[in-house]
């Protein structure tokens, strides 16, 4: 539970954007909730980050780890919950997380980052987690021994692939488009490798089993033929979407789902602030979501401090 | 707040696995921890547990957590 219901600025996500602009929040020493699922948002995924200046190589896993660290030395008041509505209200915001619980600011801001795209088909729901997975770090071992399909040809499946074909005696690789769109040293390791079956110009159209995962059925596009594969994991690796469905009545999306926010990280509509890659900034960099994150919150103090009502400085002092 | 039975069953690669040892470690709760990507009958307990297959899941006195959900694990480690 969190301390209070209203606070000057919520943060909505603790990826990058979101953990930075908590840094910068709390040194302006303005009440701040940060609304979360998890701390590290996409940023987690990366096997090996090399881009993030002051660490030659770091983990993704390791980078989210600091951050928290760093977060944590200010007094940031972090709740784990999902963010299903974001409204106006005569004082500002008020923001509905999953739990029933809701929450009040004057500003805020969206860090909530992406989500993996789902395939959207009959049987996907039912098996995540039991068969189907959107985490190939997390759980290709899982799979050892087994038949496994993965799809999309872009740089994570491939990725899931390259994992996948050493310990799994045959891969069927699905792409709907006529060709990958991986990286070549990616193709060429995938189609170097006897146990991989590549599939292009093919849909998956259902995924079905018992308990687990038993098979899928595909549709070759060209030919209109079905075919049912057997397999036991299907790893889903079709690009992300923004985590932006609960803006939609205050800002209109972009074509792509995401916010459109100007050099300044502000969305247009007063006191509403976006950060990361949740926005329209083409970049989707740590170091970018990161700098987006200190803009956004620096944005929303200028916003705050020119607000005619006063801060709640009463409750900053009674905290210390 | 009593010694709690805490099992994690992970794979090496896996960064919500990860952060769920970093959470632990820093409550000071102690654990076991299984690789699943190795230890077969320790998959198998998995997955007869959790009645899935996929990383991490977290047994805090035989109550099934899956994945790395904070609230709840905060929860079952609150109880007396």
């Amino acid at each position: 539970m969190a301390k209070r219901s209203h606070y000057d600025l919520i943060i909505i996500g603790a990826g990058p954007a979101g953990m930075t602009a908590g840094v910068y929040a709390a040194r302006k020493q303005i009440s701040t909730l940060i609304l979360t699922e998890n701390v590290g948002g996409q940023a987690l995924w990366s096997s090996g980050v090399e881009n993030y200046l002051g660490y030659i190589y770091i983990t993704g896993a390791e980078l989210v780890q600091k951050f928290e660290e760093h977060l944590r030395t200010f007094d940031v008041e972090l709740e784990f919950d999902r963010v299903v509505g974001l409204h106006r209200t005569e004082e500002g915001f008020r923001v509905d997380a999953q739990s029933g619980e809701s929450y009040t600011a004057r500003a805020v801001i969206v860090a909530a980052g992406k989500s993996p795209r789902l395939l959207d088909v009959p049987g996907e729901k039912e098996f995540t987690g039991r068969g189907v997975t959107y985490c190939s770090t997390c759980d290709a071992p899982l799979f050892a021994g087994m038949d496994v399909a993965v799809v999309g040809g872009g740089n994570s499946g491939l990725d899931a692939v390259v994992q996948l074909m050493r310990i799994c005696p045959k891969v069927y690789l699905i792409e709907i488009t006529p060709t990958l769109r991986a990286d070549e040293v990616l193709q060429e390791k995938v189609r170097s490798a006897k146990n991989v079956e590549i599939m292009t110009r093919t849909a998956v159209r259902e995924i079905h089993g018992d308990n687990f995962v038993t098979g899928i059925t595909v549709e070759n596009l060209e030919t209109r033929t079905l075919r049912t594969i057997d397999v036991k994991g299907v790893f889903v690796e079709i690009g992300l979407v923004p985590n932006a469905d609960f803006v939609k009545e205050l800002v209109a999306l972009n074509r792509y789902g995401e916010i459109p926010v100007d050099c300044g990280a502000w969305t247009g509509v007063p006191g509403l602030y976006a950060a990361g890659d949740v926005t329209d900034v083409p970049e989707k960099q740590i170091i970018c979501a990161a700098g987006d994150g200190a803009k956004a919150a620096l944005g929303a103090y200028s916003y705050l401090v020119r607000l005619p009502v006063s801060l709640d400085w009463s409750d900053q002092r009674t905290k210390q | 707040m009593s010694a709690k039975n805490v099992v994690v069953y992970s794979t090496p690669t896996c960064p919500y696995c990860h952060q769920v040892k970093e959470y632990l470690k820093n409550k000071g709760v102690e654990f076991v921890e299984y690789n699943v990507a190795t230890d077969m009958e320790a998959r198998n307990a998995m997955v007869q547990k959790s009645g899935q297959l996929g990383v991490p899941v977290i047994d805090v006195d035989g109550n099934i957590v899956v994945g790395f959900n904070r609230a709840k694990l905060e929860e079952l480690l609150a109880k007396a």
